[in-house]
């Protein structure tokens, strides 16, 4: 992680591996998506509305795994000051936001025809929209400060203080039972079927590549104007 | 009621998302790295 913490070391891994993150996940979501919604078996309960986990579960774990991956970066960034720490924490909101709007939606539209309700204010659903609120608030912060020519250390300290809420969203089904089912998939077993566990596999992992690319291009955006406004300085002195 | 209507839109909702966030991401990452060497050639 220090390696790469130097930001030329960095672009250089990162110009290639955007390209294969990119077109890798581009090709596992459009296989796991397909599997998922033309060869997988309906639920025998829910029928062909369990097709939609193919897409809300991955964007539940990104929405989770953005904002793990800025608390990682804030920590970083508050300990050991890496240049690049707190422009990747900066990468990963807004997509992080954006797979969090994407579940809470996807969500919603397995609800109707599940639950026969398009919202209800449960323990999983609504930690989920303060995680959007907090995604929210963190990109709002960090641009702020990045305007005013800050380090950012106010927004690495928000991003630290809201990890607070990824536990309360994964033990939501355990501490207060309500519409959300329990947690199906575990570490070691899954209570759902192999064969719809596969295609949610690959879709997942499609998703992870493609925010992974995603993140990495919003990364060299943010270098190469950092270098711009650099440069800009230098030469109006 | 049919469930599909409602597995259209799941999808539609993540594709388009998806999609837009990418094409978003890709193109500003052009212009700034077009930029910074743009300014490069003009040292």
């Amino acid at each position: 992680m220090h390696i790469l913490a130097n930001p030329t070391r960095f672009l250089r891994l990162a110009r290639p591996l955007t390209a294969w993150l990119g077109w890798g996940g581009g090709l596992l979501i459009a296989a796991g998506l397909g599997w998922g919604l033309f060869a997988a078996p309906p639920d025998y309960l829910q029928g062909d509305t369990v097709r939609i986990i193919y897409v809300h579960v991955p964007a539940a774990w990104l929405g989770m795994a953005g904002w793990a991956g800025i608390a990682a970066a804030s920590l970083m960034q508050i300990v050991w000051r890496h240049p690049l720490a707190a422009v990747a924490a900066r990468s990963l909101a807004l997509p992080g936001a954006v797979f969090t709007f994407i579940c809470l939606a996807t969500g919603s539209l397995w609800g109707r025809p599940a639950w026969g309700t398009w919202w209800e204010w449960d323990g999983r659903m609504t930690s989920m929209l303060v995680l959007l609120f907090l995604y929210i608030g963190f990109i709002a912060l960090a641009e702020a400060e990045r305007e005013r020519g800050g380090e950012g250390r106010l927004a690495a300290i928000f991003g630290l203080v809201g990890a607070i809420n990824l536990p309360v969203i994964h033990y939501s089904v355990l501490w207060w039972r309500t519409l959300h089912q329990g947690q199906s998939i575990g570490l070691t077993r899954s209570s759902i079927d192999s064969s719809m566990l596969w295609p949610l596999f690959v879709s997942a992992a499609g998703f992870t590549l493609l925010f992974g690319a995603i993140v990495l291009m919003r990364m060299r955006a943010a270098l190469a104007q950092q270098k711009v406004e650099a440069r800009l300085r230098r030469m109006a002195a | 009621m049919s469930h599909w209507p409602f597995i259209a839109g799941a999808y539609a909702v993540a594709l388009v998302g998806t999609l837009v966030l990418t094409g978003w991401s890709f193109a500003a990452m052009r212009r700034a790295e077009r930029a910074a060497d743009a300014l490069k050639g003009e040292r």
